[in-house]
């Protein structure tokens, strides 16, 4: 613990003194902000629950995007500027590096996330939602992008090349975002398995609804425990190469 | 200290390091020969755990490099070929980190840290940001990170690449400055410098060893080569500075076995330059005072392990 505390202070400390963390939260909030206007105001009149469906909605995909964006900066970034040989010669744990640039990340990424608060502050001064809904999508807007960080962290770990960490965690995220669709073109058992994997479609929708369940909880903590033991895994196998 | 048994480590089908099989003593500073691409970085990253032989055994510390690497690694301060420096830091606030990191607790960092900015000629830039600094101020930092939590091993690979001459001068102050307390393993394609700064050599080509001793006994093994083939190049040479005519310097330094490589006089003081297969500076001596000559100089140039180096890193095996 002592050691995945001391990496979660320093990448803080990174993300707060670089600008590219800024970069990324300025992209982040400046596409929530872009399309809570376009899509969750809009130009007709709706119920206030509806918009702020409506925002959670984008606000969920957004988050996706900034746990791609934020995946160049695990593993793949300190192996390319080999300040990872400090921390491999260093008698701390593999599992411990994976978590603590993890969590790291993580920490930042919902900072960024929570900074758009006041968008959800506006519907409540101009009408009326509950608090539940709005800590429920927030819930799941975390969990989805501490799931696509998660998978980002696995693909980082396969490269040293920060922008190919990108590229592969976007084609990761995607590629299970399409299984819904494809879902609905196979017969069962393939269409609940396939529909199953969709990060979005399938588990962020209940968020968005105001609704925190027990399975996409679940689903959610599985692919972070999986991801991140596996993302171990390979930086053990490094020795061996 | 350090036990390496028949190691190979191979990338793909090519072997980077072939057969490694040396020990090393606690307290030894040893330094690691070879022209680029000898496997110098290979064998370092073996022995600091960041890869794992593909055959052969490593012990550190009665550890084995396989089952524990963990325990090896609380024993280790590594400064790799390019200093692992996170830019943004500041120079001290970095230094606390990597002690921390090496499981220092905050009051020991805070004890030793004021020692090792000393010690590395970090002091006045202490609170600067690392991504300011020269290249050479940033070598420091990475040496400073790698001693910070007294490691009994301190592995150094090529610490002076890059630097410039005052740089290397101080670099070189700096590795004497910490023999003695740690073993010290370094590297360098940089003969002067290894030979100038460790107790033991150990030369490296194409992933094998080729040599190994002090300076003296691989001169010695050059020597007993020399012989057993006569084609091969002495290995001794040495300078001699003598005050009298350049002819009869030349008669005196015709010696059996000796060859005169360079003879020049300059206001009655001959200079020569000579090779021999076994170290000639006693029979030299003699044949000057014999002749009624002056010895001004006779010294071994550090271009003898030199040649050494070049003749054990370019000869056929």
């Amino acid at each position: 613990m002592r050691n995945i505390g001391l990496l979660v202070m320093r990448e803080l400390g990174g993300y707060l003194r670089r600008p590219s963390g800024y970069y990324i939260a300025a992209v982040l909030l400046l596409l929530d902000g872009l399309l809570f206007n376009a899509f969750a105001i809009g130009d007709e009149r709706q119920v206030s629950s509806e918009v702020l469906r409506i925002f959670f909605y984008f606000g969920g995909a957004v988050t996706m995007i900034g746990g791609v964006l934020f995946s160049m900066r695990l593993l793949a970034e300190e192996r390319a500027a080999g300040t990872d040989v400090l921390l491999f010669t260093s008698p701390i744990r593999e599992g411990e590096i994976v978590v603590g640039k993890y969590l790291a990340t993580l920490l930042f990424m919902s900072l960024v996330t929570l900074c758009s608060l006041y968008l959800p502050a506006l519907i409540l001064l101009n009408g009326k939602v509950s608090g539940g809904h709005i800590a429920a999508g927030y819930i799941g807007m975390i969990l989805l992008g501490a799931t696509t960080l998660a998978l980002g962290a696995l693909a980082s770990s396969l490269t040293k090349n920060p922008f190919l960490a990108v590229v592969l965690t976007g084609a990761i995220v995607v590629l299970l975002e399409l299984c819904y669709p494809l879902s609905q073109t196979v017969d069962p058992p393939f269409r609940e398995l396939l529909g199953y994997l969709a990060l979005h479609t399938s588990h962020f929708t209940p968020f968005q609804n105001g609704l925190v369940q027990l399975s996409d909880l679940v689903f959610f903590g599985g692919v972070i425990y999986f991801s991140l033991l596996a993302a171990t895994k390979v930086l053990e196998s490094q020795r061996w190469r | 200290m350090i036990s390496v048994d028949k190691v190979s480590k191979f990338y793909g089908r090519s072997a980077a390091v072939e057969g490694l099989d040396f020990t090393i003593e606690e307290g030894e500073c040893i330094g690691f020969l070879g022209l680029n691409g000898a496997g110098k970085t290979t064998t370092l990253r073996l022995l600091s755990c960041l890869s794992l032989p593909t055959s052969g055994r490593i012990t550190i510390g009665g550890f084995d490099a396989e089952e524990s690497p963990h325990e090896i690694r609380k024993l280790i301060g590594y400064l790799p070929d390019t200093p692992p420096l996170y830019p943004e830091m500041r120079v001290a606030e970095f230094l606390r980190f990597a002690g921390q990191l090496r499981r220092m607790s905050r009051g020991e960092v805070a004890k030793r840290l004021p020692e090792v900015l000393e010690r590395a000629g970090l002091v006045e830039v202490q609170d600067q940001t690392i991504e300011t600094l020269s290249h050479g101020y940033k070598q420091r930092v990475g040496i400073a990170q790698a001693i910070i939590h007294r490691p009994a091993l301190l592995i150094l690979d090529e610490p002076i690449q890059g630097l410039d001459p005052v740089q290397i001068i101080e670099m070189r102050e700096l590795i004497r400055g910490l023999r003695g307390e740690h073993t010290i393993l370094l590297s360098s394609h940089i003969l002067s410098e290894v030979e100038r700064t460790c107790d033991r050599l150990l030369m490296l080509r194409e992933g094998r060893i080729v040599g190994m001793g002090s300076e003296e006994e691989l001169l010695s093994q050059l020597s007993a080569r020399a012989s057993a083939d006569k084609g091969a190049r002495v290995s001794h040479l040495v300078k001699v500075e003598v005050r009298g005519a350049e002819d009869a310097v030349r008669a005196a330094l015709a010696i059996d076995g000796l060859e005169i490589v360079e003879l020049t006089a300059s206001r009655g003081v001959t200079f020569a330059q000579v090779r021999a297969a076994e170290d000639p500076r006693g029979a030299i001596a003699r044949r000057v005072v014999e002749a009624d000559l002056e010895l001004l100089t006779l010294a071994r140039t550090s271009s003898s392990l030199e040649d050494a180096f070049v003749q054990m890193s370019g000869e056929d095996a």
